[in-house]
C-alpha cells in the first residue's frame, strides 16, 4: 500500500520580512508543510532550504532560529504564564538572566503582564494564543510559523491577534501563516499560495490571485425553491458575465459589472429572494480553481 | 547532550509543582505495605518458617523486594502513562520538538528524570528500612542502584513502547495483566524457592525477580561478585535494548 501523500511536489519560496500564508481547506497539507519547514518533519523527495539550511542535516540548528506556533498552543496547564516561557526558553540553552530580561517585553507584547503569574488554565483562549506566540518569540527568531493562528478565536480576539503578528511583521520577522480563512489571508499575506490536495494550485499577492483568476465583482442569487441549477443553465445559454459558478445554495455570477449583470437577471424575469453585488474575494479564487469552497 | 539535560531540568520544574499527588503512589503506599505486611504478616509467617527466608525476619526479607517492586512500578508509570500523555496531540513533546532537542534527546531527557523519580523515591524507602532497623548496615546503600536499575529496566521499554501510543488507556491495561501478576510472583512477598519448580523457572526469568533477588542479596549482605554481575546484566539489558529500540520510536513519532 503506497503511503499518504499529505504534500505531493510543492515549489515555493520566501523571503526575509515577508508574510508568505498557505491558504487551503482542511487536509489540503499545510500542516505538514509547516511540520517540513519546521524541521520536525522528514521531506521524502526534493529539495527543502530554510535559512539556508538543509533540515534533514541541521534541524537543531535551523530550529534555533525560528519559531513555531502550534494550532493546539500545547502549554503547560500546571505551569503559570512566565514558567511557560521560562521553560521554553531553557530548553534553547538561553541563560536564566537572558530569559528574565526578555520576559518583560514578551509579557508586555502579548499584553499579559497582569497575567504573569496566572495558572494557564484561567486564561480565555485569545490569550493563551497571544502567550503561544510570546514563547516561541524567546529566541528572537528570524522566522515565525503560525498554524492556524485564529482557528478558535471569536472575532474580537482575533483582530488583537492580527494587530499583533502586523507588529511583527513591522519589526522584521518573516511570518509564514496557514489559514483557511480567506479574510485573514487577504489582511495579513503578502504573498500566498493556495493549496489543494497536498498540491500549491496558485501562488501571488492576494490582489494578483484575485485579478487574474476571477473578475473584479461578483453577483450572488439565492431563489426560494430548488431551481438553482435550472437558473445556472439558462443564464450560461445568456452568456451572462464572464462566469457562471453553481453552489447548492446560490449561483454566482462572475462580471466586471455586477450591477449591469444583476439588471440583465431582473430582465430575463428571474426574481431571486436576495441578489448581492460584491468585490471578488480569495474565497471565489479558491473556488475558481478547485470547484469548491474554502470552509464546507 | 547538554540539550538532553535541558529536558531533564523541564521536567524537573514542572515535578516542582506536582511532586506532592506522587508522594502517595512512590512513598506512602510502600510504606504502608512494608507496616501492614512486614510486620503484621510477618508475624505469623515466621513461626518456624524462618528457614525458607533464609534465617533472616519477614520484615528484612520482605523490605528489599518491595523497594525493588516499587522502583518497577514507579519506572512503569513514568515511563508508560507519562510518556504516552507527553506525546499526544497537546503533550509536553509537542513543545519540546519545536526547540532544538532531537527526538533522542527528549528521550534521553525524559528517562533522566524517572531515574531521578525512582532514585529519590528509592532513597526516602531505603532510610525507612534503616529506621525499622531491616538494613544490615551499609550494604542497603548498595541496593540503591540496584533499584534504579530495576526501575530503568522498566522505564525504558515501557517509553519505547508508550511513545507510540494514540491512548494512554492502554498502558493501565498492561499494568493490571502484566505488571500486577508480576508484582506477585517476583519473590517480593515469598522466596521463589517454595514454588514448583517449573513455575519457578518462569518466575525467575521475570526481570522483577532478577530485580527483587538482587536488591535482596545487597540489602542482607548476601551478595556475591558473580551473582550482582549476572542480575545487574539481564537489567541492563533491558535498559540498553529499551534506550535502542526507543531512539527508533521516539524519532518515528515525534519526527514523523
Amino acid at each position: 500500500m503506497p503511503a499518504f501523500r499529505a504534500v505531493d511536489g510543492i515549489d515555493f519560496e520566501f523571503g526575509r520580512g515577508e508574510v508568505f500564508g498557505f491558504l487551503g481547506p482542511n487536509g489540503a497539507g499545510k500542516s505538514s508543510t509547516m511540520r517540513m519547514l519546521g524541521a520536525t518533519s522528514p521531506v521524502s523527495s526534493g529539495t527543502l532550504r530554510v535559512l539556508g539550511m538543509d533540515p534533514a542535516l541541521q534541524g537543531p540548528e535551523i530550529r534555533a532560529r525560528i519559531g513555531v506556533v502550534p494550532q493546539d498552543d500545547c502549554l503547560d496547564r500546571e505551569l503559570t504564564v512566565r514558567e511557560n516561557i521560562f521553560v521554553y526558553g531553557r530548553y534553547f540553552g538561553l541563560a536564566k538572566n537572558v530569559i528574565r530580561d526578555r520576559l518583560g517585553g514578551l509579557l508586555a507584547f502579548a499584553q499579559l503582564e497582569e497575567k504573569a503569574d496566572a495558572q494557564v488554565e484561567t486564561l480565555s483562549g485569545g490569550m493563551r494564543r497571544r502567550l503561544t506566540i510570546a514563547r516561541s518569540l524567546i529566541n528572537e527568531p528570524e522566522i515565525l510559523l503560525l498554524d492556524e493562528p485564529t482557528t478558535g478565536l471569536d472575532p474580537q480576539a482575533r483582530h488583537v491577534l492580527w494587530d499583533r503578528l502586523y507588529r511583527l511583521k513591522r519589526d522584521g520577522v518573516t511570518l509564514i501563516i496557514t489559514t483557511h480563512y480567506m479574510d485573514e489571508a487577504e489582511q495579513l499575506c503578502d504573498r500566498l499560495a493556495v493549496m489543494d490536495a497536498g498540491k500549491i494550485v496558485a501562488e501571488g499577492s492576494p490582489r494578483d490571485l484575485i485579478e487574474s483568476h476571477v473578475t473584479r465583482e461578483v453577483l450572488e442569487l439565492r431563489f426560494a425553491a430548488d431551481v438553482h441549477a435550472e437558473v445556472a443553465e439558462r443564464l450560461r445559454a445568456a452568456e451572462l458575465g464572464r462566469r457562471i459558478e453553481l453552489l447548492p445554495d446560490r449561483v454566482v455570477v462572475y462580471a466586471d459589472d455586477g450591477e449591469a449583470a444583476l439588471g440583465a437577471v431582473h430582465e430575463m424575469a428571474f426574481a431571486p429572494i436576495t441578489a448581492l453585488v460584491r468585490r471578488a474575494t480569495l474565497e471565489d479564487v479558491f473556488l475558481k480553481l478547485t470547484g469548491r469552497s474554502l470552509v464546507d | 547532550m547538554v540539550r538532553a539535560w535541558h529536558a531533564f531540568r523541564y521536567w524537573l520544574t514542572v515535578y516542582g509543582r506536582t511532586w506532592r499527588g506522587t508522594i502517595v503512589i512512590s512513598v506512602a503506599n510502600p510504606m504502608l505495605f512494608l507496616l501492614g505486611i512486614g510486620v503484621g504478616l510477618g508475624h505469623l509467617v515466621e513461626h518456624g518458617h524462618s528457614a525458607t527466608l533464609g534465617g533472616v525476619s519477614y520484615i528484612a526479607f520482605f523490605a528489599p523486594g518491595l523497594l525493588a517492586a516499587s522502583a518497577m512500578q514507579t519506572g512503569y508509570i513514568e515511563g508508560g502513562g507519562r510518556v504516552a500523555t507527553a506525546a499526544g496531540w497537546v503533550g509536553a513533546y509537542r513543545t519540546a520538538v519545536t526547540t532544538p532537542l532531537e527526538p533522542g534527546e527528549i528521550m534521553a531527557g525524559h528517562l533522566l528524570f524517572v531515574a531521578f523519580r525512582v532514585l529519590s523515591s528509592s532513597a526516602v524507602f531505603v532510610a525507612v528500612m534503616a529506621v525499622f532497623g531491616v538494613a544490615a548496615g551499609w550494604w542497603v546503600l548498595a541496593a540503591l542502584p540496584a533499584a534504579l536499575l530495576t526501575g530503568l529496566a522498566f522505564a525504558a521499554p515501557a517509553a519505547a513502547w508508550a511513545v507510540g501510543l494514540r491512548s494512554v488507556a492502554k498502558t493501565q491495561i498492561v499494568y493490571r495483566f502484566v505488571l500486577m501478576p508480576m508484582y506477585m510472583f517476583s519473590g517480593t512477598f515469598f522466596a521463589l524457592g517454595q514454588l514448583p519448580r517449573g513455575v519457578r523457572l518462569v518466575a525467575s526469568a521475570l526481570p522483577l525477580s532478577q530485580g527483587v533477588a538482587l536488591c535482596r542479596s545487597l540489602s542482607l549482605g548476601t551478595a556475591s561478585a558473580s551473582g550482582v554481575a549476572e542480575r545487574a546484566g539481564y537489567l541492563l539489558a533491558f535498559v540498553v535494548v529499551g534506550i535502542a529500540v526507543a531512539r527508533v520510536t521516539y524519532r518515528r513519532r515525534l519526527h514523523g
